[in-house]
């Protein structure tokens, strides 16, 4: 498809007006490119312009100093991105392990922020509720307020004197220290149900295992210093994805549930069975902004943790961050932004392709 | 029938109990962070659960005004938070109209190359953005916190949505009256869009009173921080660790104020910002 607007005719008895005035075709045209002016020049000096200058540093050993265009600049072609892959050394096991740390916390954040925002956004929705403005309010303010500033508060409920401390002492439970228990959840568990010792895991499981880390190390689940991370996100987060499934449930018409109600299904086949496939867009949306969003965390690990304890709260993104700005290897720092981008670009495109393959499924099932 | 109603009572009532028991999740946090950010510093150590301060002090507020940078922030994120509100309400909905309504050449790939834009984590341009403001050698200065921001994809995306959903018939009234593109859009388009000006204007607001990570890469110096820089500065920084909460929490309950207020008066606007935000995934 072309990509101008239906052209006018050359000659309209309008443009043929007496003077020598540009024609109404040329005018639209320069009408158009003056309104989107300012918005073309930042997005492409502050968006694509840096995005190539990255691809050029992530080649490079810049350290900062000077312009990164200089001659003098070493030139490395792929390694920043080798050695976060192939190489054995701290570059690729700090890469592995903030891969592990965000990979779990995806694993936990998506869903439990997906479910508890349908769940509330299906109670919220039922009419016979009063007060729904109220609780709309009160579930999505979270969500507005500043990521630093929750962060402070959530530092403050889960320090080791804190509110949550004290609440699961009154019902006498010794709460971990949450800040500094760098031990792995899954760890826990295994060591819980009696499988593994996690202080003497079995040498199968830690003599090896791909890109650097043991199987004993990918297995770790997210540390308990990752929950209170998590926790906060979802807390904040479920409340702008409930207000999505709500509006998704306010158009489905009441007549579609009423039949439901009169063909005798019950409450929970009703919603499995009529308000679910409904959703689906919604839901789809959901979890694929749930996954980006959740693999950019960065803001909460700035200031709850900084990637301590042990490293387990290390993220791609503030690992770039951290090696850009801290130890000023600005080719290794980018080279991680580059492959994070990979791995959203990846992951999304998967998840699409799995929602859409399931589609026919279910249907040439249901019929 | 009878079966039905004492049923429908009690999921009514089971709703209810989920309802107050979720509502004290997502905002006793919030009683936490205000409440103790008025009480002594042993007293938040040892209550942080109590909502009410025994005894009641204004001694955190003190200290943050007083031993802090804070006025400093403050006036730093107001004067970042107007410019880049501004700018992103002229900008975003002249783009917006030019798109939905300006027939020129290339308008069609522009568009695309703006959905495109928006599907790049900004994360991802975190370095790049530090290269290119070091590179233009405005790094660290009020130039690089707010002209970055002043443009934003999804508020182009917004407007033109919006635009586009108006009749065209005003506009070419204006129009076969003889009026330009430029004065067609501001005195008659724009008084129309007044629900989506007063949509984008919050969710830039909000943004950008918010804004944490890019204040990180574009500015250095303390007197250029904002408030989540500086609050973020004054938790992980020279104040160390596990003291001086009420003091933390003071700081973190003025730059939820502003936010909450807006909330407040304009919830409904919010809510249709985040349900735009869904319509262009």
């Amino acid at each position: 498809m072309a990509d101008t607007a239906p052209a006018p005719a050359p000659v309209s008895p309008r443009a043929a007006r007496p003077g020598p005035r540009l024609s109404a075709a040329v005018r639209e045209n320069i009408a158009g490119w003056l309104f989107v002016a300012p918005v073309v020049v930042i997005l492409g000096l502050f968006l694509l312009l840096p995005i190539l200058m990255a691809m050029w540093v992530s080649l490079t050993d810049w350290n900062g100093q000077g312009s990164p265009f200089r001659s003098g600049v070493p030139f490395v072609g792929l390694d920043n991105y080798t050695r976060l892959f192939t190489e054995d050394g701290l570059a690729r096991q700090d890469f592995m392990t903030s891969v592990r740390n965000n990979f779990y916390y995806v694993a936990i954040v998506v869903p439990a922020q997906t479910v508890l925002a349908l769940g509330l956004a299906v109670i919220v929705n039922n009419r016979m509720l009063k007060g729904k403005t109220f609780f709309r309010a009160a579930f999505f303010f979270p969500s507005v307020t500043s990521s630093v500033a929750i962060s402070v508060v959530f530092l403050f409920i889960f320090a080791n004197s804190g509110a949550v401390t004290s609440l699961l002492k009154l019902f006498g439970i010794d709460g971990p220290q949450w800040f500094s228990d760098s031990r792995g959840v899954l760890h826990l568990l295994l060591g819980g149900l009696g499988l593994v010792d996690p202080a003497d895991p079995p040498a199968a499981l830690t003599s090896g295992g791909p890109f650097g880390l043991s199987w004993w190390e990918w297995l770790s689940g997210p540390s308990v210093a990752m929950c209170t991370i998590i926790m906060l996100v979802v807390w904040t987060t479920s409340g702008t994805f409930m207000l999505m499934f709500l509006a998704a449930l306010q158009d489905i018409p009441v007549t579609l549930e009423e039949a439901g109600m009169l063909d005798g299904a019950g409450r929970w086949q009703q919603f499995r069975h009529i308000t679910l496939p409904l959703l689906k867009p919604t839901l789809f949306l959901v979890l694929t902004l749930g996954l980006i969003a959740t693999w950019q965390v960065f803001d909460q690990v700035y200031v709850m943790s900084q990637g301590n304890p042990a490293k387990t709260t290390l993220t791609p993104a503030f690992l770039s961050y951290q090696t850009a700005f801290r130890s000023f290897e600005y080719g290794s720092g980018t080279a991680i932004s580059f492959v994070l981008f990979a791995i959203i670009v990846v992951l999304a495109l998967l998840q699409r392709w799995i929602m859409r393959d399931r589609d026919p499924a279910r249907r040439t099932r249901r019929s | 029938m009878k079966r039905r109603d004492s049923r429908s009572l009690a999921s009514t009532f089971a709703g209810y109990f989920v309802l107050v028991f979720f509502a004290l999740v997502f905002l006793y946090p919030f009683v936490i962070q205000v409440a103790n950010s008025l009480k002594t510093e042993p007293d938040a150590a040892a209550n942080a659960l109590s909502p009410l301060p025994h005894p009641f002090t204004t001694g955190g507020y003190e200290k943050v005004f007083l031993n802090t940078d804070l006025p400093l922030w403050l006036g730093n994120s107001m004067l970042v938070t107007i410019l880049v509100t501004a700018g992103r309400v002229l900008l975003c909905s002249m783009a917006g109209y030019a798109l939905a309504r300006v027939r020129f050449r290339g308008r069609k790939a522009l568009f695309s190359a703006v959905i495109g834009v928006m599907a790049v984590p900004p994360v991802v341009l975190f370095v790049p953005k530090f290269l290119v403001l070091n590179q233009f050698g405005i790094y660290d200065s009020y130039t690089a916190l707010v002209l970055p921001l002043i443009v934003d994809a999804a508020g182009v995306f917004m407007m033109k949505q919006f635009f586009e959903s108006v009749p065209v018939s005003v506009e070419e009234a204006a129009r076969i009256d003889g009026a330009g593109v430029w004065r067609t859009f501001w005195s008659v388009v724009l008084p129309m869009a007044r629900p989506a000006l007063i949509t984008l204007t919050i969710i830039s607001f909000q943004g950008s009173w918010n804004e944490f990570a890019h204040t990180l890469v574009a500015v250095q110096s303390p007197e250029l921080f904002t408030l989540p820089r500086g609050i973020a500065d004054l938790v992980s920084g020279s104040l160390g660790k596990g003291t001086q909460y009420p003091l933390k929490l003071g700081a973190a309950v003025l730059a939820t104020i502003p936010v909450a207020v807006i909330f407040v008066v304009f919830q409904r606007y919010f809510v249709r910002g985040a349900n735009e935000g869904a319509e262009k995934g």
